[in-house]
Parts: C-alpha cells; structure tokens; sequence
C-alpha cells in the first residue's frame, strides 16, 4: 500500500514537474501588455494619456523585448464604465491574448476587470482604484492592487489633519464603490484619533454643481470637510468651497484623494496650505526627478501618482517574467511576491498575497505660491509613512486565499 | 438634519439659480414650440454650443487670428454666442425643418435630436468630457455678497437677473407688443397672417433662430459657473423638457414660472432628501400627467 503510495506521488510529482516545463518561455511569442484607463472622462487627467505614455516608456527602457520575445502594448478606454471594462478584458483575454492589465482608474472597472482577470488567468495590475475590495473580499490570485488605497490614504491624512486640529468633520461623498470606502475608513480614522463625524452627503459621479451639497456642508459647522471623491469632482467641489467663501469662513477642505493634475489645475492660490497623502510626487527624491523630467519632455507635464504607478508596473511585471523565465501568470505572480519593488516610484515596496503593494507613503502639503519656484513646484512632503504602517494588515484583511 | 430658516432660504437661492436656467431654457423651447410645432431635441446642444463659443472665444480665438493676448471678453461673447448659434439655427430651419412642418411632429424631433448626437459627438471628440473651466469672468462679477442667511457669489446672482430680464423681455415681445401679436396670430392661423402681407416664413425662421440664440445665451452665462463640456446639454436637456411638459408645451409665461418654481423645489429637496433631488422633478411630471394632462398653464388642444 505504502509503495504504491509512493507511486503515485512520484507519478504526480513527475507529471507536474513536465507541466511547469511545458510553461516555460513565452506564450503567443508576444508579451501583450494592456492599458484600461479612462481616456475622455473625469479621471483622464489622472491617467489617460499620460498612462499609455508611461507604459510605452517602461517597455523602451525594458529593450521592447523580454526573453528574446517582443513586448506589444495596447490600449483602450474603459469611459469609467464597469460594464465597458469587462467587456474589454473578455475581448483581450479572448481574442488578443493579452497577458496583463493595468491602469484601471475607477473600482469599480478594477473589479471588474480582476473578476474577468481570475476567470481567465490573466493578470491585472490596477493603478488608478482605490477600494480596498480588491484586495479583500474580492480578491484574486492574478490581481494587484499597485499604487494606493481608501485605507492607506485616510490612514496617513486623516489621522494627521485631525491632529492638528481638524475635530469635528463632514463628507461630501461620491456615490459609488470608492466613495463609499474612502468616507468609511476615514471616518474610522478620524474617530480613531478622538474626532468626531457630524454627518455626510452622497453625490454621483461627474456632479458640477456643488453648491448644495457644500452648503449643508458648511451649515453643519465642521472644522474639516472631507471630499471623498476624485479628480474632476474634487476641483469643482474645492473650487465652489471658495466661491460660497467656506474656506474664508474658517472651515478646511481636506482631499482624501488627490492627484498632482489636480493640484495644478485649481492652482496654488486656490489649494494652498491643504495636507493629502500620496504614493509618489516626481520632486521627491533625485530618482524620482530624472525618471519625471523624462516624462515631462513627452507629454507637457509631470506624471501623477497614477502615471508614475503604470511605468513601475509594467517594469516590475517584465522583470518579473524574466527572472522566472516565463510568461505564465501563476510563475508570473509567484515571482514578484518574491521580489523587493525599489525603484523612482515604490520604496521599499513588496507585493502580499492578498495582491497589495505595500510600499512607503507620503504626507504633502501644497505650497503657498510665495515657496515654489516653477511651474510644476507645487507640494512639499512633510513626513514619509512606512508601507507597513501605512496599509491594512493581512490581519485584519478578509482576502480568501490568504491563509492566515 | 435641522431645518434652519437660513438652510431652506440659502437652498432656495441656489434652486432660483438653477431655475432661471431651467426658465431661460424651456422658455426657447416653448416659443419654437407654439410657432414651429417642433418639439426640439437639439435645445440642448445647441446651449452646449454657446458655452464654447464663449470658451473658444475666450482662449483659442486670439491664437488663431495671431495675436495670442487677445481674449474675445464675457460681455462680447453674450452678444456673439446667441448671434453665432442663432444663425446656425437660421440655416437648419431654412435647410432641414422647413421641409417637416407638413408632416407629424415626430420628425422634427427625430431630426433634432440626431443633430444634437452629432454635434455632441463632434465636441466629445475634441474635448474632454470632465469638463474646461472658462476663465473669463469679469472683475466686476467676482467675490461674494453677503446676504446675511448666507454669502452668495456675485456672479450667480447675476446670472440669475440677466436670465429673468431675458425672459420677462420675451415675455413682454410676445405678448404685449404689435411683432408679438404677429406671432401669435402667425401660430393660430398662418395663411390668413400671410395674406394680410406678413412674411411668414420669415417670421418662422427668425423665430427659431431666436429660440435656439436663447439656448446659447444660457450656455454663456452657465459657462463661469459649471464646466464647459460637449455633455453639458444632454444632462440639462431632459429635466427642461420636463419642466416645458409641467408647465404646458407652448405656454410662455408657464415656462417661466415652471422653471423657477422647479428650480427651487428642486433646491429644497437637496436638503430634505438629497438623493431624491434629481428626480423630484419628475415626478411632478407623473403627478401633473395625471391630474391636469395639459401641463400647468396649457390650454387643451
């Protein structure tokens, strides 16, 4: 009985042994990188653009070519749409055989899209979402969460605001998966450190008139409004604030997501003084400024967050195949769990098995216009967050496939 | 959430903001309305139309004719926009409209509301849909003033006054003055008009492209206010039809009124319930459909 046990583990271990074999080496004879990002949209400021460029620059800086097989790069734009963006990844999976996926600028087409990427054993890389979902309850063995998310923000602005003072707070919330995450891990911070939330108000996506929500805001007289909301809908909530003179009345406007573009399109008259967290600002460190004054001769300006996020994905996923000398996703995944991300973009960044990048964070604070010197010469860093720190636990995660 | 006297004032304020843009607009489509019978689709876009041509004016025009500081101002472009989309709307009613009037109202509709999909289309194609803010408010029309329940910014309570005097300034064409009665006249019967030597075909061309300068004029003034985007129109568009059907399709006085009494229900609801605001609107609608089929100040025809 024991021997023929023995058999049969030798069996398998052998047949399993030549299939890890048959995987080796590139499939298709192409890496096919994606890039699903919102093109027209609220968020294409974010990534857009800016985001294919980044990518098109990883896989140049890459040689274009990874075990001797050509990189190919695709994009497309997912217009913010969940439904848009699952249909885009079944076609890539499908019939373009695209191996992975990243940008991803709203949660909900992240999710989404990791749905399609575990179905299909395709990996995605998401750079622009923020719900901590995708590395919790849905999380997926194919899926990393890259760049930020609604809990490492709050936990590094949120509990520094309140700090300094910022008791009392009121949220002006986008009404969607994001939104949601970002108001209720806030508020957890901001009672964490002894604040209060006096009360919030939901929002739809792409609003353009705030002003009623901004009054009740200021009508509940809290010391913080926090927007929990992103890009075009965090200009114009910030914008209006002025407009109804609440910012002149006394109360703070407080960004829990808040992008470089962003900074620079309502100006430093405008965002002075205001303190967000981030994962990247191109002025932070000499690494970070050489990869961005690359970056800035192509397109026109200085790369977000986001941006930066795709040019670090794309590379650490090509280094990724090549140290495991193939492009099979679970070999794929298998060695950049493995691998430590140091480069202009991540410090001391290292994948989990619950699909988070967890890498060092960044307090800023936007400069008054008498500080900066250039254009672009918008924030200061005021204190760096250790990944750890900084991100949820595996602890106190709830992804499945993590055993704990 | 308590109800403070100054909530409910300052929300009805910014629902009289919105209103009058809700008035301005389906005041444009009741006149087309009662004198065209066309139903038009395109008010929308063509408003869309009027806000860049105030932004293009304002940021692209000095490049173009080469001389990179000049900026076509606010003032100007109130007056430029209406005459520019005006116009436009003088060569699709003398192209396109004037061949539907014989035929059901349905195609007017259809046709307008193909033109407004491919003049949005044209613009999404061009411009990001987040949105362009328009820099060129004037001095003057900066800050806030203080009115006591709340600060309201200046250049809102301008666009609230420049949207009413436009609209009562109609009002008062229409129905108090010797053109007014024209047009009128031209609506109940037009051959008998034409046969006492009034230009009909004139006065119904002239009358859409006032109608539809109206929609541009809007956007002028919605331009400081909310981003300038090609979707700006479509989003607007669907709550002032419902207002134009509350208030009784062709009623000019009812359009007015509508408008500013929606706006501010609209306002008040934002505080009472928030997520029912985009939809109080029409159930209104439902509400009047079923009690006064005609709309609120229609006659039944």
């Amino acid at each position: 009985m024991k021997k023929r046990l023995m058999q049969f583990v030798t069996g398998t271990t052998i047949l399993g042994m030549a299939m890890v074999a048959g995987a080796a080496g590139i499939s298709t004879d192409v890496v096919k990188i994606g890039v699903l990002t919102d093109m027209s949209g609220v968020y294409s400021a974010i990534g857009g653009k800016g985001s294919v460029t980044a990518a098109k620059m990883a896989i140049a800086d890459f040689g274009g070519k990874v075990l001797g097989k050509p990189i190919k790069l695709i994009s497309a734009d997912h217009q913010n749409k969940a439904d848009i963006a699952s249909t885009k990844a079944r076609e890539w999976a499908d019939t373009d055989h695209v191996d992975m996926i990243t940008g991803l600028l709203n949660s909900g087409c992240a999710l989404a899209v990791q749905k399609i990427g575990t179905e299909k054993k395709v990996i995605s890389i998401a750079t622009g979402a923020g719900s901590t979902t995708l590395t919790n309850e849905h999380c997926s063995p194919y899926g990393v969460h890259y760049v930020y998310d609604t809990y490492a923000l709050p936990k590094v602005a949120g509990g520094a605001i309140v700090d300094t003072g910022g008791k009392s707070w009121f949220f002006l919330t986008a009404d969607y998966a994001f939104g949601h995450s970002l108001e209720k891990n806030t508020a957890a911070f901001v009672k964490a450190h002894g604040g209060k939330v006096l009360g919030q108000v939901r929002h739809p996506l792409a609003t353009s008139d705030f002003s009623s929500y901004l009054l009740q805001a200021q009508a509940s007289g809290a010391k913080v409004i926090g927007l929990a909301n992103a890009g075009g809908d965090f200009i114009n909530a910030v914008k209006q604030a002025r407009e109804f003179g609440i910012v002149q009345g006394g109360q703070t406007i407080a960004g829990m997501l808040v992008f470089l573009s962003d900074v620079k399109s309502l100006g430093l008259d405008v965002a002075q003084g205001m303190n967000f967290a981030t994962s990247f600002y191109w002025d932070r460190d000499e690494a970070s400024r050489k990869w961005s004054q690359r970056y800035f001769a192509k397109t026109g300006s200085m790369p977000t967050m986001n941006q930066a996020g795709v040019y670090s994905a794309v590379t650490t996923y090509l280094k990724a195949i090549k140290k495991a000398g193939t492009d099979n996703p679970d070999a794929v995944m298998k060695t950049m769990r493995g691998m430590k991300i140091n480069d202009f973009f991540s410090i001391n960044g290292h994948l989990r098995a619950d699909g988070s990048m967890v890498h060092d964070m960044f307090l800023v604070e936007v400069k008054k216009p008498s500080e900066s010197k250039a254009p672009w010469d918008l924030l200061k860093v005021i204190k760096q967050v250790p990944g750890d720190e900084a991100f949820m636990s595996l602890a106190e995660g709830s992804c499945s496939t993590v055993k704990k | 959430m308590h109800l403070s006297y100054q909530v409910v004032l300052a929300q009805l304020m910014l629902g009289l903001n919105i209103g009058a843009f809700y008035a301005i607009l389906s005041l444009g489509l009741a006149v087309i309305f009662g004198l065209l019978n066309i139903i038009n689709f395109a008010h929308g876009a063509l408003y869309m139309l009027g806000a860049f041509v105030a932004l293009l004016g304002y940021n692209e025009l000095g490049p173009l004719l080469g001389m990179p500081d000049f900026h076509m101002n606010y003032w100007t472009a109130l007056l430029v926009a209406p005459l520019v989309v005006g116009f436009l709307g003088v060569l699709i009613e003398k192209t396109m409209l004037r061949r539907l009037y014989k035929v059901d109202h349905l195609y007017g509709l259809l046709l307008t509301f193909g033109l407004a999909l491919i003049l949005q289309g044209v613009f999404t194609n061009y411009f990001n849909v987040s949105g362009i803010s328009y820099n060129g408010k004037p001095e003057i029309l900066r800050g806030a003033v203080n009115l006591k329940f709340m600060m309201f910014p200046t250049y809102r309570l301008w666009s609230i006054a420049i949207s009413l005097a436009v609209c009562f300034a109609t009002w008062f064409v229409i129905e108090r003055t010797k053109l007014g009665s024209y047009l009128r006249a031209g609506t109940e019967n037009p051959s008998l008009v034409q046969a006492f030597g009034i230009n009909v075909p004139l006065m119904i061309t002239l009358t859409y492209g006032f109608g539809v300068g109206m929609a541009a004029f809007a956007g002028v003034v919605a331009a400081p206010i909310y981003s300038v985007s090609p979707i700006m129109g479509s989003e607007l568009i669907i709550t002032v039809f419902a207002v134009v059907v509350i208030g009784g399709m062709g009623s000019i006085m009812g359009s007015i009124c509508t408008g500013l009494s929606l706006g501010m229900l609209e306002g008040l609801t934002k505080v009472i319930y928030p997520p029912a605001a985009n939809t109080v609107i029409f159930f209104m609608m439902i509400l009047v459909l079923l009690v006064k089929p005609e709309g609120l100040f229609g006659k039944e025809q």
